[in-house]
């Protein structure tokens, strides 16, 4: 099971418009040039960062499967990624990692390849 | 039964007929055949219900994928079970080859079926972790006693993955 298996993007990717309001650096208090407006495009993800994908416990999932699928899909050495199974285990889930929303749910997909209970949550 | 790992293959031998059975019905196993614990449990949700968006893209985008995905290792499997066909007689003292190269797939439609025969039938974690109980008593305790021995296999398996991939990493 490699990341071939997850290839299609399931999620049409957001562009929201950032407008920025910038003073010229040698602006003094009696000279006011005209504002420049600079215009960018920013993935919708860079701006309502971060969230996180967790993974909940599940009685029947051997403990070194979980073990095993946390390195695999996130590279975690052996004893990371043994905390975080003691930790779904121990509480009943765990953070296994959080950042931009579409390579989370990547993950989330990856994750529910190899059969965890794993979801995408808003972070805080 | 015996189960050992031979170059690049593991062989499960002298089968009786009762665990070449077991594995003979594998295939049939992962099929979650219209209880909805089941199939909410390989097809769990991806985010918390008010996640509308997510959860509605998941469903028309990502579902299908993971089907074909789970599909294709019960498929996989399925063929290599083809060496135990026959009657039940010739199953004594059967040998199973499983190639290392399909290790993914039986890891999968092992853990297809051990997910979908514990949610048909509710075991409780109590009973999940009863290695001692008799599989004869009733379909309930067989069934328990297929979970367990699938994931007995399973631990083999991921041996063998882990002994291979540090094999090929020196």
């Amino acid at each position: 099971m490699t990341e071939s298996h997850f290839g299609t993007r399931w999620r049409r990717k957001n562009i929201v418009t950032v407008m920025r309001f910038s003073v010229p650096k040698n602006a003094g208090p009696s000279t006011v040039d005209a504002p420049t407006v600079e215009k960018e495009t920013r993935s919708k993800e860079d701006v309502d960062l971060p969230w996180q994908v967790v993974v909940h416990n599940d009685p029947v999932n051997l403990m070194s499967y979980v073990t095993m699928v946390f390195q695999r899909v996130f590279g975690y050495p052996r004893e990371k990624a043994e905390r975080h199974m003691l930790e779904v285990h121990n509480n009943g889930r765990s953070i296994l990692w959080s950042g931009v929303r579409e390579r989370g749910e990547l993950y989330v997909q990856q994750l529910h390849g190899y059969l965890l209970l794993a979801t995408l949550e808003k972070a805080g | 039964m015996e189960i050992c790992r031979r170059n690049d293959y593991i062989e499960i031998s002298e089968l009786d007929p009762f665990l070449a059975e077991l594995l003979r019905q594998i295939p049939a196993s992962t099929d979650p055949e219209g209880v909805s614990a089941a199939e909410q449990r390989l097809f769990s949700p991806p985010a918390a219900p008010d996640e509308i968006e997510i959860c509605a893209e998941w469903k028309l985008y990502v579902k299908p994928e993971l089907r074909r995905l789970f599909q294709t290792a019960t498929e996989t499997v399925a063929a290599d079970l083809e060496q135990l066909r026959g009657n039940e007689k010739a199953f004594a003292n059967r040998t199973l080859r499983i190639p290392s190269k399909h290790a993914e797939a039986w890891l999968s439609a092992l853990n297809q079926a051990r997910l979908v025969i514990a949610a048909k039938y509710d075991f409780t974690d109590r009973e999940l972790c009863d290695h001692y109980r008799s599989p004869i008593g009733s379909r309930r305790d067989l069934s328990l006693f297929q979970v367990n021995f699938y994931g007995f296999l399973q631990e083999f398996i991921l041996r063998e993955l882990d002994g291979w991939d540090k094999r090929s990493e020196g």
